[in-house]
Formats: structure tokens, sequence, C-alpha cells
């Protein structure tokens, strides 16, 4: 906590940043960072299928997938201050999002696993946030919620295809879970500043809707014919600031331009 | 996987309600709820309808081209099968 709000504060005074201005300040302004970075960065993840994906069509569903993302991230990191700022200018230990979402794409069916396990939990996640006592993060939660609806079952619907289809389809579908499924316990991790803010009503709290996200996830499994991985050691961390080696290497690919050419305008 | 290897699928979009599914196009894919999937993505990305219809290419029965002057032809003179001579009352909008 004393170490976030340091690097929060650090922000500030670099003046990279504006927060949020009210008594759950510091808190309030990660929070947004944690909404908006998970959505921006699995966005970005997204689009590195534009013009590789399997056929036109799914080129297309990925591609409008990441453009809801990169929206729902501008908004959520708007709240927070300045988005492009937040979104270009931050390094790697800055950077609030679950390790599921920086994933590398691998194949489609890594693809479709990692989509199918965070979007189902991220709608669950901004049904809730509907309620929440901040009126920007509620206005932000209940437009992204039919964009996030549609990923759900839009992914639920290839993971069922793949886990049921060819013998070399169900192999990765299975592969791509596995690689995703350490990843899953981070969604519903709540720490300090988590509690605060559910504490005052203006966070979601992952915990109400964790039994009804693995009941989702089984039903779908079972659809798919797909067994659950076994369970493995939980990696953890992202909201810190802890992430692995792709984060960096995607932040290379997004932040090039506005870095080199700090003040160019389209 | 490859989309050569998926049928191919007629799109319809409804503009608005009140009007007819007009056809816009076709996708590849595996099953009917995917084309569904697909069109969606594909035909009302800019806000273009609010009803989609999917049909297989391979059902739909068309008119042979080479046909078309027995088909259509016999119709070009006989205008008054149009309802241009009646008066119509301002106040019926579409016909």
């Amino acid at each position: 906590m004393a170490t976030r709000s340091k690097i929060d504060a650090d922000l500030v005074k670099r003046g990279r940043t504006t927060p949020i201005v009210g008594g759950q300040e510091p808190a309030l302004f990660d929070y947004c960072q944690r909404l908006g970075d998970d959505a921006l960065i699995l966005g970005q993840r997204l689009s590195e299928w534009c013009g590789h994906a399997p056929a036109l069509e799914v080129d297309l569903s990925l591609a409008n997938i990441a453009l809801d993302l990169i929206g729902q991230g501008t908004h959520f990191l708007g709240l927070a201050g300045d988005a492009d700022k937040l979104a270009f200018h931050r390094d790697v230990l800055d950077w609030k999002n679950c390790w599921l979402v920086e994933q590398p794409n691998g194949d489609f069916g890594q693809t479709i696993a990692r989509q199918f396990l965070f979007s189902t939990w991220q709608h669950l996640l901004y049904q809730h946030l509907t309620n929440s006592a901040h009126e920007g993060l509620a206005a932000i939660a209940a437009k992204g919620a039919k964009e996030v609806s549609y990923h759900r079952e839009l992914a639920a619907d290839w993971t069922i295809r793949l886990g049921d289809g060819t013998e070399e389809s169900a192999r990765r579908m299975a592969d791509g879970l596995d690689w995703c499924w350490r990843f899953v316990p981070e969604l519903f991790e709540v720490d300090d500043v988590l509690e605060g803010l559910i504490a005052d009503g203006i966070a979601a709290d992952p915990r109400q809707f964790e039994d009804q996200y693995n009941s989702t996830i089984a039903e779908v499994l079972a659809e798919a014919r797909l067994a659950a991985p076994a369970n493995q050691r939980p990696i953890l961390g992202g909201r810190r600031g802890h992430h692995g080696e792709h984060l960096g290497h995607l932040l290379a690919v997004m932040q090039f331009l506005p870095r080199t050419y700090p003040d160019a305008e389209w | 996987m490859s989309g050569h290897d998926w049928p191919l699928w007629e799109v319809f979009v409804r503009a608005k309600g009140g009007l007819s599914h007009r056809h816009v196009g076709s996708v590849h894919a595996p099953d009917p709820e995917l084309a569904l999937r697909h069109a969606r993505d594909t035909y009302t990305r800019r806000l273009e309808g609010v009803s989609l219809w999917v049909v297989r290419s391979i059902d739909i029965v068309a008119s042979d081209p080479e046909q078309a002057g027995e088909m259509f032809e016999p119709a070009e003179d006989k205008i008054y099968r149009h309802p241009t001579f009646y008066d119509i009352p301002d106040v019926v909008k579409h016909i």
C-alpha cells in the first residue's frame, strides 16, 4: 500500500498524470488503472491478430473485440487522468493489469482460452460495477457490459467448437486452457486497496461472483467436452506492478511512436 | 482449420423496424450460430441494422440468367401493372 501510494505520488509529481480528486483519491486512481490496464492491454494483444486470423471473418471478430476493449481502457484511464499519458508514458512496473491479459496470443486455441476466461470474469465484474457509488465507473461499466457480453458468448462458442471439434482443435484448446489456468486466481484476489473501495461501495467485490464464474466456466467446458486443467500454483502480483517478460515487448510496440515522436498528432 | 473449408452463408440486414431485410453480402462460417456472429461482426459494425438473417447460399434457388429473356422481358410492355394510374392520398407514405 505504501509503495503503491508512493508510485502514484511520484507519477503525479513528475507531471505524468492528473489524479482523480476526492477522499478515495490514491485507491480510486489505482482502481481505474487496474480496470483500464486490463482492457487496454488485452485490446492491444488481440489487435496483433489483425491480418493473421484463421479466416477473414474471425479477423474482424477479434478486431471488433480489441476495439471495444481499447475503448473501455480509454474511458477508465480517462477517469484516472490523462489517458494518453497513462497509456503511452508508463513503464512496465507502473502497469496494474492482471497477468492473464498480457499473455501472448499463442495459437487460436490459446487466444480463445484467454478470452473465454477473461471475458466471463469481466462481464460479471462490469455487471456488479454498474451498482458502484461512483457514477463514472458505473456508467463505463454499463456500456461495457453489453460489449463484453458479446465477447463472452463468442469466446464460449469457440471454446465449445474447438473442444468438441477435431482431435487437433481439442488438443490446442486444452493446451490453451492449461496455459491460462494459473492466472485465474489473481482475478479474484482482494488486497487492501480493493477492500477499502469495496467498503465504500465504489469497487465491485469479485468474491461475490466467484462461484458463479466457476460454474459458468464448468458448464462451457462440459459442453466442450474438455476437462478443467489441474490446479497450478497461482501467479499473482499484476496489480502491484509485477509482470512477466511479455508485457515489456507489448509496451515497446504500443508505445514506440508516441515516445519517439512525443508531439505527433493524427 | 481454414475459412475455405466453411460453407458460404448469405447475409440479410434489416436496417430498422418496419423495413424489409436486404441482402448485403456473404460470410463463411462452420455453422448457423457462428454465421450469425460473423455476419454481425462483418456487416453491422457501423450501426447498419437491428436484425440479421443468414441462410446457406446453397439453399437459395436462383433463376437462370440464360432464361432472363423469357423470365422478365414479357413484363416490359405491361406498364398498366404499375399502380401509377391511381390517385394516391398524400397521407399514404410507403407504397
